[in-house]
């Protein structure tokens, strides 16, 4: 689609002060306006052009807020693209920048080529000839990556898995168009709501399975921050000292935002932990001490996996049970390290706490209990349901807002069986999931429909 | 020797679906008309099916009627049965189809074309066009009679080096032993127009009389009176039904024994036919876990005995056909009148021609019809009366027409056809229109009927009928819009014997009514409007308010590819000059010479980043236009 309205991060990736996600097109307020909670209800459809606006953007299906924004409102044609602009100013760094573009995906907007501002900007009559040239050349190198990550894809398991989706539904669409193109041909078995509900579900559960693996694309690109936490001497630089020796580490330092942060990188099966405050656990074996309980509090919240290390040859403490409670509801691996000193912690009581956790023992000095730890690591992640090395990532963000969308309207569809809509009405909107879905793997011809139609049914007079 | 005959502003050749329409759409329009045709006692005949409608064709048939076209007003003075198909289902796929007395059609289009002041019809065979300039000036026919004129339309259906083939038997002809059109389809050769061979066939027809009928099932016509044109007043209502049976594994063993005699398998038959429209071999063969299929019995007029076969169609040797029928319990004795056969024949590939059905290589030459690769009456007449709006527009000095793909049905099949062509007769269907929530039946005066007046087609009388009843639908819709119906013991207990859940607190009588268990006659008996209403403005804002939202869904979509429509691309561009288009898209570009970005976007081949480097293009020559000034 051409005029569509796009999106993008503006901003240079990485840790800035802020960072912008700018939208352009016809529906670029809607979009905005959708996402947007700002004071006293105030909608940016209302506001005056280039203003700006303080407010929250706020995830509807969740109603949680993604991030503390300022939106400036440029209606067309006085702006950059010559079209209605939106710029989110986000300040909470990559991750809450990225959730705030993810939002407006799922919203309706498309992820913008590289350079698709401009090209608008020179199609709509903003920009001079002399930069044509530049937009030309931009064009064709997209198409060049694009080809390569086309082709890249056609034998990929994402393509296949997205293909099968696409005929279930193309059969259910054929299915539908039959009773509709031949309603006296007897050979049909007339297709009933209850038929449609439970095939749209079972899409439904696919799109989402789907969906799920994108988390886990975002993993493998970004890594999966972890924090070790555990009172001293209980054996967390053992511990990753181990993780990062048994898997012969990629060992990068990276510098974050805070000065005393230092992140390390390891790989284990499949999963690349980013291990946040290293520095910390090597300094002083401490990091509530090192750094202070608010800061500590912070680095926790960020994590997406908490090993949490106790000792086995101590007893249960105060300590440890505050531990517990800071990482309430988190992913967390339990590990009770030093069994080749003599039991003086009450495993019940850890198993009590744990409640689902997974709970690993090991004696790192003895080289025990490692590759448990690994396989937990790697279960919590995989589920276990997906083997290694055979994994369907959906990394990008464009194809996480195509399936988000395509999952929309299966919902939609859904809903209208629900609520009795006639089946032909429904069909609609799977017709729009099916296309969507096409649009990933770059295949949306329609005329698939009709093919499906004549070799899937005997028609005719 | 050929001799000067006479000088007009539009000339049709062909009097079938398309050709009938054509001639009548130019002269009602004011266009000094001649049609043409091999044989007059053959005007708008029905070489198969004797029926009209059905899902998407009857939608056509509306629209047709409410751009003025005839298809809908003669189908409502001839039929011989009336129905309305996909009740149950929802409202974009109601269709109405009827069964014709396809003799009465016939009669009754050739007397309204008879009447018709600025129309002249005459027999004859054209054999080639006067073509000067690749500018069409008129036709010469078989006699040597030279005709002038400002334009052409040819719509010789099947007729173009037609071939009928029965089992091993193959001759010239055209449908149903007609004369067929071979020079003409050389001459469209030699002015550089590329063809395409296309096959279709018919069933066999048997007497009436010979039909055990107890044997069948019977297929009555509706009870409600219906019709196709929003002028008929006047319903039919002695209706014939048609009666259904089966084939068997009797019919089916005796086809397997002889397929090595059909022209299908032997290789005989060469062009390709539709898949939608399968012989009975056909069926057999490809579908062979089916122990029967469906025949239906169809009357084909009112003073005849003769009974079309649906489902039998085939071109297996007449003695085969014989054996078939027998097969079958109900036509055990029955006396087959006609055999079926199929039918080659030369098209037009239509990817040739602009959307308003003009030929590309040859200016002011316009073609409609079987012709462009279609099948079906319905498409036929669709193209007809289009490119008879055209081709007299044209020769009236006035600007041509194209309906969107948004627009109607008709839009929809030229837009496909002159944009991807294909490769099978092209047969409309409703999941061709992306649409097609917005092309309903119910509502295709809403969106023609403006058009048709604006072209010249509709009465003033009509007009103002059409107008009321667009102001008495918006007025209701507002009504309900504002309307507050309460929760009083009448309208809770309406709702509990309705089985819905009752309401809490007052309500929109729009909202209410997009309850599942509501329709506008409960409306009705809750909060009458205070003048009676018409049923079909009754219809027309129940279904407007019940599924607003899903139109809306529709209309955004239409909206969000306006502004592709509206990039247009200039006639001169040079595909040549514009590097950077893959090789098959240019090639494609070159051929099908899109008017805009959105139709250069549905040609098959054409990716988006050769959409992107093309919309640059343009925006460069443009600006470089103005520099240049």
């Amino acid at each position: 689609m051409e005029f569509d309205t796009i999106a993008a991060i503006s901003t240079p990736m990485g840790e800035g002060a802020i960072a912008i996600v700018r939208l352009s097109g016809d529906d670029a307020f809607n979009i905005a306006d959708r996402l947007f909670k700002g004071v006293g209800n105030k909608r940016l459809m209302d506001v005056s052009s280039h203003t700006i606006h303080y407010g929250h953007i706020v995830d509807p299906k969740s109603n949680e807020v993604a991030e503390e924004v300022m939106v400036s409102v440029m209606k067309g044609p006085k702006t950059f693209t010559k079209e209605d602009v939106i710029e989110i100013n986000c300040h909470g760094g990559l991750v809450s920048v990225n959730r705030v573009l993810q939002l407006v995906l799922n919203e309706g907007a498309r992820l913008a080529e590289p350079g698709e501002f401009t090209k608008r900007a020179f199609l709509n009559g903003r920009i001079d000839l002399s930069q044509a040239e530049a937009v030309i050349d931009l064009i064709r190198a997209k198409t060049d990556r694009a080809m390569n990550v086309a082709l890249g894809q056609m034998d990929g398991r994402l393509s296949r898995l997205i293909r099968k989706l696409r005929q279930e539904i193309l059969e259910i669409l054929a299915h539908v168009e039959v009773n509709i193109d031949y309603p006296e041909y007897d050979d049909v078995e007339e297709m009933t709501h209850q038929m449609l509900l439970e095939k749209s579900r079972y899409v439904h559960q696919e799109i989402e399975k789907l969906l799920q693996t994108s988390q886990q694309g975002k993993i493998l690109r970004e890594g999966l921050s972890t924090v070790i936490v555990g009172r001293p001497n209980v054996g967390k630089s053992s511990l990753l000292n181990s993780l990062v020796q048994e898997n012969k580490a990629i060992v990068t330092d990276i510098p974050g935002t805070t000065r005393d942060v230092i992140e390390e990188y390891v790989n284990v099966r499949g999963v690349p932990l980013r291990l946040l405050d290293t520095a910390g656990i090597r300094e002083t074996e401490d990091i509530v001490e090192r750094i202070g309980v608010e800061r500590s509090r912070q680095v926790l919240k960020e994590a997406d996996l908490i090993l949490l290390v106790l000792n086995y040859s101590e007893e249960f403490s105060e300590e440890d049970r505050n531990l517990f409670k800071a990482v309430e509801g988190m992913d967390v691996i339990v590990i009770v390290n030093k069994t080749d000193l003599p039991q003086q912690l009450d495993l019940g009581e850890v198993n009590t706490l744990a409640k689902d956790y997974r709970i690993v023992t090991t004696s790192l000095k003895e080289d025990e209990g490692i590759n448990e730890l690994e396989d937990a690591i790697s279960s919590l992640f995989f589920t276990g349901a997906i083997e290694a090395g055979d994994m369907t990532y959906v990394s990008n963000s464009r194809h996480i807002a195509l399936l988000n969308q395509a999952n929309r309207a299966i919902e939609e569809a859904i809903d209208g069986v629900e609520m009795g809509t006639p089946i032909d009405i429904v069909q609609i909107d799977l017709t729009r999931s099916w296309e969507l879905l096409g649009e990933i793997i770059g295949d949306s011809v329609h005329e698939s429909l009709i093919d499906q139609l004549f070799s899937q049914f005997c028609l005719g007079k | 020797m050929s001799y000067e005959a006479g000088n007009y502003d539009v000339i049709v050749i062909g009097a079938g679906h398309a050709g009938s329409e054509a001639s009548l759409a130019a002269a009602r329009m004011g266009a000094k008309t001649l049609m043409i045709t091999i044989n007059l006692d053959m005007i708008a005949f029905m070489p198969c099916n004797p029926s009209i409608g059905g899902p998407a064709k009857g939608i056509v048939v509306r629209e047709i009627d409410a751009l003025g076209g005839e298809m809908g007003r003669n189908i409502d003075k001839t039929y011989i049965q009336m129905r309305m198909l996909n009740t149950g289902k929802g409202p974009a796929v109601r269709a109405l189809r009827a069964q014709a007395d396809k003799f009465a059609y016939q009669h009754e289009m050739k007397k309204t074309m008879e009447e018709e002041p600025n129309l002249t019809m005459i027999q004859g065979m054209v054999e080639r066009l006067i073509v000067e300039d690749d500018v069409c000036k008129g036709v010469v026919t078989m006699t040597g009679a030279e005709y002038r004129s400002k334009t052409v339309v040819i719509t010789t259906g099947t007729f173009l080096r037609g071939e009928v083939i029965l089992g091993e038997l193959k001759y010239s002809s055209g449908p149903n032993n007609q004369q067929p059109s071979i020079k003409l389809s050389e001459h469209l050769e030699e002015i550089g127009l590329d063809l395409v061979r296309f096959k279709t066939g018919t069933p066999p027809r048997i007497h009436s009389n010979t039909i055990d009928y107890s044997k069948t099932e019977i297929q009555p016509g509706d009870e409600t009176p219906r019709a196709f044109s929003y002028e008929t007043t006047k319903y039919i209502t002695e209706q014939l039904p048609c009666w259904l049976t089966y084939t068997n594994e009797k019919t089916h063993e005796i086809i397997d024994q002889n397929l090595h005699r059909s022209p299908m398998f032997s290789g005989m038959i060469k062009g390709t036919g539709p898949r939608y429209c399968p012989s009975i071999e056909d069926k057999v063969v490809r579908f062979n876990d089916k122990p029967r299929h469906q025949i239906f019995l169809e009357p084909e007029g009112r003073h005849t005995q003769e009974v079309y076969v649906q489902g039998l169609s085939t071109s297996l040797p007449e003695e085969v056909q014989h054996q078939i029928i027998k097969s079958i319990p109900a036509l055990e004795h029955a006396k087959m009148m006609r055999p079926g056969y199929a039918i080659e024949y030369d098209a037009v590939v239509p990817t040739q021609l602009w959307p308003t059905l003009e030929t590309k290589v040859v200016k002011n030459l316009y073609t409609a019809g079987q012709i462009n690769g279609t099948s079906g009456y319905e498409e036929a007449a669709g193209q007809g009366l289009m490119a008879g709006i055209n081709a007299g527009r044209r020769a009236l000095g006035k600007e041509e027409v194209i309906l969107s793909r948004s627009d109607a049905y008709i839009g929809v099949m030229i837009d496909d056809l002159v944009t991807k062509g294909t490769n099978e007769p092209y047969r409309l269907l409703t999941s061709r229109a992306e649409y097609r929530l917005l092309l309903r039946h119910d509502n295709a005066d809403l969106r023609l009927t403006e058009k048709g007046y604006e072209l010249g087609m509709i009465s003033d009388e009509r007009y103002a009928r059409f107008l009321q009843k667009k102001e008495a639908i918006e007025a209701e819709v507002k009504r309900l819009r504002s309307l507050i119906i309460k929760p009083s013991e009448k309208v809770q207990s309406l709702i509990r014997s309705l089985g819905g859940s009752e309401l809490k607190d007052g309500i929109r009588a729009a909202d209410f009514l997009r309850r599942t268990e509501i329709s506008y006659t409960h409306i009705k008996q809750l909060v009458p409007s205070e003048t009676a209403l018409d049923s079909d403005v009754e219809e027309q804002v129940e279904i407007q308010i019940k599924y607003e939202g899903y139109i809306e869904k529709s209309l955004q979509q239409v909206d969000r590819l306006k502004k592709m429509e509206d990039k247009k691309i200039p006639d001169n561009i040079d595909y040549d000059a514009i590097s950077g288009i893959a090789t098959e898209a240019r090639q494609k570009l070159k051929n099908v010479r899109p008017l805009s970005i959105a139709q250069a976007s549905r040609i098959s081949g054409v990716n988006p980043a050769d959409i992107s480097i093309l919309l640059v293009y343009i925006e460069q020559g443009r600006i470089a236009k103005v520099s240049n000034d």
